[in-house]
Formats: C-alpha cells, sequence, structure tokens
C-alpha cells in the first residue's frame, strides 16, 4: 500500500511539470493551431538560465530559498522573452504559410536551440544545485514524499490558479479566448491579435521555465537534451487531455504522470518512455480529439 | 419518376443543434438543370456535402439513378466511392490544386476512370502510355470546352479568378458524371463571364447529356438556365417549381426580402 | 536612420538574451565562473548585420518572387532539355566512375554515406515532398532495413543479397502496417505520431537485449559478395560505393517516373488539398498508403547497405535527429524536386566533412537554415516544377517528351 502511495505521489510530482509544460503547448495550439516543437527548448533554457543565475549567487554567497526565488525570477523572464523572439522570427512571418510550414519551421527552432545552448554552453550533464530545502515538517514522509516533490506540487497547483485567474477574469484572458475561439472575428472586433499572440507565447514559456527549475533541483542534473524527451511527453498530455483545453493539459498531464509512475514500478523501468510514446500514438489513433476535446467537422 | 438521377428525401443535417438542413427533399431528372437558391447560411453547402459524402447525413436517403442502372442509396458513402458512381462537383471557396498546371487539375480528375497503377508507372508499358495519352487528349478537350486553352501549362493559382471557376468545372466534367453539382459558378464573376457561364452550362448540358444541379445567387442566370428551382431558407424547403412559379412565390419573396 | 535605429534595437535585445548562455559559464563542481565577453560583441555585430539583411529578404519576399519563377531557370533547361541533360548526365556518371580511383578511401566513405543520404533524401521525398505526409519517424525503417540485415546474417547467415530485398520488403511492410492506422490523421498529428512510432522502436532496439542486442548493438555484419566471392576490405568499400551510385540512378529514374504518373498526379493532388482529392474520386488511404510504404521500402534497401557498409550498427544511428536531418535535405532541397534534394544532401552531409571547423556547427546551422527556408523560400533551393506538356497541330494533344 505504501508503495501505491509512493508512486501516486511519484505520478502526481511527474505530472505536475508536465501540466506546466503541457499548458504552452495548448495555449499556442489553440490560438494559432500550431505543435510548438520548440516549447520543451524554452524549459531547457530556462533550467539552464537558472543554473547560472543559482551558481553565481551560491558563488557570492547567498542561500536556500532566496538562491531559488531569485533564480526562478531570472529563468522566468528569460523563457519569456525566448518564447516572444521565437515566435517573432519562426512563427509570425508564417501566418499565412501552408500548415506545415510553421511545424517544420519550429523543429528547425528547435535543434537550432538544443545546439545552441551545447555550443554555449556544454554536451555534458550539468549538476544542478539542490535548491529545495529540506522541510523539517515533511521527515516522517520523506520516503514516500519529498520535500522538493511537495513544493513541485504546490507551486503548480499555485501557478494552475494564477493561470485560471488571468484567463477567466482579465480584459486579456477574454481577449485569448475570443482568439482561440476564431481569429478573424477576434480581429474584426478590434483584439489585436498578433499582441495575443506574443503574449499568449510568454505566459506559456513563464510556466515552462517554472518546471525547468524545478525539475532541474528535483533531479539534481541538466544538458541541451533534456527538453526534447520532456517537450513530447508534455505534448502527449495536452493530446490526451485535448488540445486546446486548460483543463484537459492538467488532466493529461496527471494521467501521464501516473500511467508514467505506475507502469514504471510495476511492469517494468527498462520502458520508461515507451509508454509515453504508446499512450501517444493510442491516443492520437483512437481518440484525436482527447478526454475533454470536442470532435470537429472541418467546414467546407 | 422512371427518369430521375438523383431523388434525396427528408435529408438532415445537424450540427451540435444547429439543424443546417432540416428534412429537405430535393430529386433531379435526366437532362434537367436544376437550381438550389435561399439565402446565405441556409444549408445549400451543407447539402451538397452531404449529398457528395463529404459529412454524414444525420437522417433521411440519398439515392442516385445512373442512367440504364438501377437506384442506390449513397448515404455515408466515402466522396471519392460517390464521384466514381458518377456524381461531381466542384466549391464554392474554389479548392483547386494550386501548384499543379491547369491541365494537371483536369488529369487528376481522370483518376477514377483511368487504371495505371504503380509497376504501370515505372514500366511504362504500351497500356500506360495509351491510358496517359488519352488522359491528356480529354483534359485537353475539356480545357478546351470551357475557354481555358491559353492556360493549359500554367499553374492554377496563378489563373484569373472567373478562369479558376470554369477550371474547377473541367476538373469535375473529368470524373464523366452523370450529374453535375455546381456550387455558385458565378460568384465573384463579372456580368460579362456570368453570361459565359450561362452559355457554358447549357452547352455542356448538351454536349455531355448530363444533368446539372446548381447552387447561385445570381438571379438572373437561374431564372435563364433552370428548369426547376427548389428554395430553402433556414434548413428547410419553403418552395418549389419552375421559374415563373418561384418569381411570385410569397415565402421565396419574403425569405429573401426579410434577410436584407 | 529609422532601420539603423531599429538595428540596434535588436541588437541589445539579442545581447541581452543570449547574455547568461553565450557570455557565463560556471563550472559547478571547481566553483568558477568563466566570463566570453568576446561572445557578447560577435553577437552584438552579428544581430546587427543580420537585422539588416532580414529586412532586405522580407522585403524582397514582399515585392513578390513571381518574375523569379516564371522565368525559365537554369537547371529546368538543364533537365527538361535532351541537348543539354544528357552531356551534363554522362559527364557527372564518368565522374562518379573515376572518383573512387583518384581519392581516399576516408573520402569514399563520405561519399557513400552522402549517396546514403540522397536516397533516403528521395525516398523521404516521396512521402513529405510530393504526397504532402510529414513523416518524422522514417528512420525508424531505416533501421528496419538495417536491423534485418544484421539479425538474419547473424541467427542465419544470410547473404546481404538475399537481405537486400527482404529489408525493402520489410520496410515496405512495416510501413504499411504503421501507415493503416495514423494515415487517417491530420497532417500535424501524423507528424507526432510517426515521431512516437519512430522513437519506441528505437527504445525497443534499445532495450530489448535477447532480441537486438540493446544498445552494444551488432557486429560483424557480413561485407557483401560479388557473384559469391568475397571480397576484400578496400574492395568492398569500392563496391558498395557503385551499388550506392546504381541504387541513386535507379531511385532518381523510379521518383522521376512516379511523379509524373497516374499516381504521382494524385498524391501532389492530395497535398494541395485533400477534401478536392477525394472529390476527383481518389482514395485517399490508398494514395497516402502507396506514398508512405514506397518511402519505406527505400528506406529498408538503404538500411541494409548501411549496415553492410558499417559492419557494425546499435541503436544510437538511428535517433530522431537522424529523421531530422533527412527531413531537413528535403525541406532544403525543395519538396518534391529531385535535383535539389540531390543537391541539399551533398550539401549538408560533405560540408561538414570537408570544412571541420564547420562541423561542430553543422546542426546549428541545419536548424537555423530549415527556419530560414520556411520563411524566405519554401520552395527550397530548387523548386520543383510541375512538367509542361505540348500540343502538336490543332487538337492533337502529345506529351512533350
Ligand atoms: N462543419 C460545420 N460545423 C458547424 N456548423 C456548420 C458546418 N458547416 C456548416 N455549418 C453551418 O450550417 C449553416 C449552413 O451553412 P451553409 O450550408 O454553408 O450555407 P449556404 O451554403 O446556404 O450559405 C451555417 O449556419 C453554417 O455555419
Ligand atoms: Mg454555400
Amino acid at each position: 500500500m505504501e508503495y501505491f502511495f509512493e508512486l501516486f505521489l511519484g505520478g502526481l510530482t511527474r505530472g505536475s511539470i508536465y501540466a506546466l509544460i503541457a499548458l504552452g503547448y495548448t495555449m499556442v495550439y489553440g490560438i494559432i493551431e500550431l505543435i510548438n516543437f520548440a516549447h520543451g527548448e524554452i524549459y531547457m533554457i530556462g533550467a539552464f538560465t537558472a543554473l547560472i543565475v543559482a551558481s553565481l549567487l551560491t558563488m557570492a554567497g547567498m542561500d536556500g530559498m532566496a538562491v531559488l526565488a531569485l533564480s526562478m525570477v531570472v529563468a522566468i523572464i528569460y523563457a519569456g522573452a525566448y518564447g516572444f523572439t521565437i515566435e517573432k522570427i519562426a512563427y509570425k512571418p508564417l501566418r499565412q504559410a501552408p500548415r506545415l510550414s510553421p511545424l517544420i519551421s519550429a523543429i528547425g527552432m528547435s535543434i537550432f536551440l538544443q545546439n545552441y545552448v551545447l555550443l554555449a554552453q556544454t554536451s555534458d550533464f550539468l549538476p544542478f544545485p539542490s535548491l529545495i530545502p529540506e522541510f523539517s515538517f515533511m521527515e516522517p514522509y520523506e520516503h514516500v514524499f519529498s520535500s522538493s516533490e511537495l513544493v513541485i506540487v504546490v507551486v503548480t497547483a499555485v501557478s494552475m490558479l494564477v493561470l485560471t485567474y488571468l484567463i477567466k477574469f482579465t480584459k486579456m484572458g477574454k481577449a485569448m479566448r475570443a482568439s482561440a475561439q476564431d481569429r478573424t472575428m477576434a480581429m474584426l472586433a478590434g483584439i489585436n491579435v498578433n499582441r495575443i499572440i506574443s503574449t499568449t507565447f510568454i505566459i506559456g514559456s513563464t510556466l515552462a521555465a517554472v518546471g525547468g527549475v524545478l525539475i532541474a533541483s528535483h533531479i539534481g542534473q541538466i544538458n541541451f537534451y533534456i527538453g526534447f524527451i520532456a517537450g513530447i511527453k508534455a505534448f502527449t498530455a495536452a493530446v490526451l487531455g485535448g488540445i486546446g483545453s486548460i483543463p484537459g493539459a492538467v488532466l493529461g498531464s496527471l494521467v501521464l504522470g501516473w500511467t508514467e509512475s505506475f507502469a514504471t514500478g510495476y511492469v517494468s523501468s527498462d520502458y520508461e518512455d515507451v509508454f509515453a510514446f504508446t499512450l501517444l500514438v493510442l491516443i492520437l489513433i483512437f481518440r484525436p480529439a482527447g478526454i475533454l476535446g470536442k470532435t470537429k467537422t472541418q467546414k467546407v | 419518376m422512371a427518369d430521375k438521377v438523383l431523388d434525396v428525401k427528408a435529408l438532415t443535417k445537424t450540427f451540435g443543434g444547429l439543424k443546417a438542413v432540416d428534412s429537405v427533399d430535393l430529386d433531379v431528372k435526366k437532362g434537367e438543370i436544376v437550381a438550389l437558391i435561399g439565402p446565405n447560411g441556409a444549408g445549400k453547402t451543407t447539402f451538397f456535402n452531404c449529398i457528395t459524402g463529404i459529412y454524414t447525413p444525420t437522417e433521411g436517403d440519398v439515392l442516385i439513378i445512373p442512367p440504364g442502372e438501377d437506384p442506390e442509396r449513397i448515404n455515408g458513402l466515402k466522396p471519392n466511392k460517390i464521384t466514381s458512381k458518377g456524381m461531381a462537383r466542384t466549391f464554392q471557396n474554389i479548392r483547386l490544386f494550386g501548384n499543379m498546371t491547369a491541365l494537371e487539375n483536369v488529369m487528376v480528375g481522370c483518376h477514377c476512370r483511368t487504371k495505371a497503377n504503380i509497376i504501370g508507372a515505372i514500366f511504362r508499358g504500351p497500356s500506360t502510355l495509351k491510358e496517359e495519352r488519352e488522359t491528356i487528349q480529354k483534359s485537353y478537350d475539356l480545357l478546351k470546352e470551357v475557354g481555358l486553352t491559353e492556360f493549359v501549362n500554367e499553374q492554377a493559382k496563378n489563373l484569373p479568378y472567373g478562369a479558376q471557376r470554369r477550371l474547377e468545372i473541367a476538373r469535375a466534367m473529368a470524373t464523366d458524371p452523370f450529374l453535375l453539382l455546381l456550387d455558385e459558378p458565378a460568384a465573384g464573376m463579372n456580368p460579362q463571364e456570368t453570361r459565359d457561364l450561362d452559355e457554358l452550362i447549357t452547352k455542356i448540358r448538351e454536349d455531355y447529356e448530363l444533368s446539372i444541379l446548381l447552387i447561385e445567387h445570381d438571379m438572373k442566370l437561374v431564372m435563364n438556365i433552370s428548369d426547376r428551382i427548389f428554395v430553402v431558407d433556414y434548413g428547410k424547403k419553403i418552395a418549389e417549381g419552375t421559374p415563373r412559379e418561384i418569381k411570385d412565390n410569397p415565402a421565396v419573396i419574403k425569405a429573401y426580402l426579410g434577410e436584407d | 536612420m529609422k532601420n539603423l535605429k531599429q538595428s540596434i534595437l535588436i541588437s541589445l535585445w539579442f545581447i541581452f538574451l543570449t547574455f547568461p548562455l553565450m557570455v557565463i559559464r560556471v563550472n559547478t563542481v571547481e566553483q568558477e565562473v568563466e566570463w566570453r565577453w568576446m561572445n557578447m560583441a560577435f553577437i552584438g555585430v552579428g544581430t546587427f548585420v543580420c537585422s539588416y539583411i532580414w529586412r532586405y529578404l522580407m522585403a524582397r519576399k514582399e515585392k513578390g518572387g513571381n518574375e523569379e519563377e516564371s522565368k525559365i531557370s537554369w537547371h529546368q533547361t538543364l533537365t527538361t532539355e535532351k541537348k543539354y541533360a544528357i552531356p551534363a548526365a554522362a559527364l557527372i556518371l564518368v565522374i562518379a566512375f573515376i572518383f573512387p580511383h583518384i581519392v581516399t578511401e576516408y573520402r569514399i566513405n563520405t561519399m557513400i554515406s552522402a549517396l546514403i543520404y540522397v536516397v533516403l533524401g528521395l525516398g523521404l521525398n516521396i512521402v513529405v515532398g510530393l504526397a504532402g505526409l510529414l513523416d518524422l519517424g522514417y528512420v525508424a525503417f531505416y533501421a528496419v532495413g538495417a536491423y534485418s540485415y544484421a539479425l538474419l546474417n547473424h541467427h542465419f547467415g544470410l547473404s546481404f543479397w538475399a537481405c537486400l530485398p527482404l529489408g525493402a520488403l520489410l520496410g515496405a511492410f512495416f510501413g504499411i502496417l504503421l501507415g493503416i492506422p495514423v494515415l487517417r490523421l491530420r497532417g500535424d498529428y501524423l507528424a507526432i505520431v510517426t515521431l512516437g512510432f519512430g522513437e519506441i522502436i528505437r527504445l525497443i532496439l534499445e532495450n530489448w537485449n535477447e532480441f537486438s542486442f540493446g544498445p552494444s548493438g551488432i557486429a560483424n555484419i557480413s561485407n557483401p559478395t560479388f557473384f559469391g566471392q568475397e571480397i576484400s576490405r578496400s574492395g568492398g568499400i569500392l563496391f558498395i560505393y557503385y551499388l550506392m551510385i546504381a541504387l541513386v540512378i535507379f531511385t532518381i529514374f523510379v521518383v522521376n517516373r512516379l511523379q509524373n504518373s497516374r499516381l504521382g498526379r494524385s498524391w501532389v493532388a492530395l497535398r494541395e488539398d485533400e477534401i478536392a482529392c477525394q472529390a476527383m474520386g481518389i482514395d485517399r488511404m490508398k494514395t497516402k498508403l502507396a506514398a508512405f510504404a514506397l518511402g519505406a521500402t527505400w528506406a529498408g534497401m538503404v538500411g541494409v547497405i548501411f549496415a553492410a557498409k558499417t559492419s557494425f550498427i546499435n541503436p544510437a544511428s538511428f535517433t530522431f535527429l537522424e529523421s531530422a536531418i533527412i527531413l531537413s535535405i528535403v525541406v532544403l532541397g525543395g519538396m518534391g524536386s529531385i535535383l535539389g534534394v540531390i543537391l541539399a544532401a551533398f550539401v549538408l552531409i560533405l560540408l561538414p566533412e570537408e570544412l571541420r571547423a564547420f562541423s561542430e556547427y553543422r546542426m546549428l546551422i541545419f536548424g537555423a537554415s530549415m527556419v530560414l527556408m520556411m520563411v524566405f523560400r519554401p520552395q527550397g533551393i530548387i523548386a520543383n516544377v510541375r512538367r509542361s506538356y505540348e500540343y502538336h497541330g490543332l487538337d492533337r494533344a502529345e506529351e512533350a517528351k
């Protein structure tokens, strides 16, 4: 039973991270129908930026939560800036292009960013400082649920609440929902759709950066390639929940997190990534609209 | 009854709560030109999509009666199957193969009447070569029929608008239909082009001995060439009859005037 | 003046953007920080210049490149006019035959790699370029070919010549097997599913030790024989080189014929507009499957040759990156264009080998050029031009060539 709980909570943690990344995919897809292949790289860049900032601060003598908070803030700013810039360079000029063009551009961008970080930094795994302190009140449960896992789950939950507020109750959020429903109509209604798209990229990128910093600190090492697998898995989660749907992305992420956790725990840990990919393939083949998505008839 | 080629009974199509087509009956007889008219959003295109297999009808029957054959219910068949049974269409928002030449567009239309396969394509045996030559000849003749010989090797996307509409007709004709469905063929054309189209449609009917069902907003064109007219509004059929009957039908006048 | 200000701002923005990653490098073990201020200067100047180039290209794109398309370009003349095409082909053939005798073995080897990519590119070109199906797991079929030779050779001692058609068949088989469920998906979903399948196959090869010998791979795969004769190692390389030349010629021949056939036209039509294509009586699934299976056949075939060339294979040769490289060859070359794909394969594979300094940046440049190509020249280096037909006499339609 305890093993079950351990796996359950492990799945919850994984799912939380996937959710932070999956939201970026889902929000961008909701508005411009693009699989932002480079999104995983934003997560990786967020983690690298945090690593650099955290190391500098630690060497300067700071410690604990202050380092975590500061490096998180810098990572968020940079991730947002990268997301914004990528959209302007690789996707904006392709608004009118055939559907596959921006996807190919996104794949190119993803390869470019991976190799940019590889060349600018290193191809090795870098040890990531464990920024999240061990809470004393968590000690009795430490063997099933660590402090850093708790932080991940809590931060994710808070981020979700903030995002929900942004989307439900602000003017910005309304404009975003309108643009997702019908881009042309939103434009006619006087919404600056280009600005909305930029904002969407920035919000998605910041969430990914939060995920990147948390998971790097939890696992303890990063390299230039972490974004690829994490990105695909988060995309799987987004599709699983129904791409374009924000609650769907969270739900899909949790389902994926648990699937992976239980499958590796009870079946075999060799095939960890195979489970995710298999789930992805099965979902797309049998229910491409996802759990919460609606099937739409294409207008002719 | 005997000479019907298309017989649609109580066709209904819903999207969520919206009844885009609501229990519509319609038939086309051999050699007839029938018009389907109605205000924008009345469900005309949806009706076409349902009978050509692009949408699956929610309810009702679509029967086709190819000349000299038995009636066949075609609900839910794939579009390509329906086309190869002899019902071809054009699209309201032009859907040509933009990067292919005009001739190639028509050659694609010949697809379901030819048979060359991978092996034939690679070895180019005599039968493949012959078929290819015939395809080119037939496509060229069709381009000539619709008056597009000057654009033969021009990419479809570079053609003028009116020419694109006519190319769509030629492409549909290449499938050897007994019933041709035209969705707003005159949309976006200037008066001269519309007059030419009028002639073209009548000529096609004579030359190829087929029936035509068309959706059109240009009333002059509709009144000129149609044998019978069906009027729909909000998915429901509100009138049918000869052009003269329709012109004086109060329900039709109300539907059109009520809209503006 | 406005441009200058804008360029300075862009340059500053990129200096800010790249600052942590390009300038700072921390060594977490030894607690050292390396500050690379030179990089900042490079970025500043580089992006400043690039912003001007970008603006120029954008302006040119907006003006429209239509005039460019309408005039007949050199490559069209070269490939369609017999007067030039035959001597050119003959010249290339002669060079191809002499080549291995005047260069080192290392060069022959890299040339074989390039030729392998040419064939892979042409194979994927059928799927992506002609039929418009974005396949991100193409390398899986390549793996199927390579492993089928390696395993059949290892367990049953099957020869290269027996495995070559088997590899092709297995490739086709897997193509159909995968194609049936996934080909009804929309374009971008298809891309992701094929990527997923590619990764699943690689992960299985990596983890299923009893079947595929895991990450350590399979070594000592037999060299091909020549009419039953064993050939020496260096003779083997030469042999594979000529084999690849033959395969390239064969592939060009087949793809060229397919392109202008009933099937080829339906692929392009499908790429252009699926719904209209169906409405013209074309069976969507059958047409897609044909493209997918044919592409996979070629990948399987080249996989066998790859295994024979290296005599050692492991899953690391079949990562997503490999699929991405093949895809970028197709994209850069010009989707659907045979000549373009061949040129792109040579440029992308040979150039990094020749310019060692450049090779580190290879993937960086691949990625960047995919983006830039999509933005500025989506038709690729050499745009695919559809075949024109000529008419003799008033009504008699005749094929041009
Ligand atoms: N795929 C679809 N999904 C949802 N609603 C649709 C779809 N296709 C058509 N409709 C709706 O059906 C109604 C009829 O549309 P349409 O058949 O295009 O009208 P018409 O061709 O007569 O102008 C419209 O309200 C339209 O919005
Ligand atoms: Mg309509």
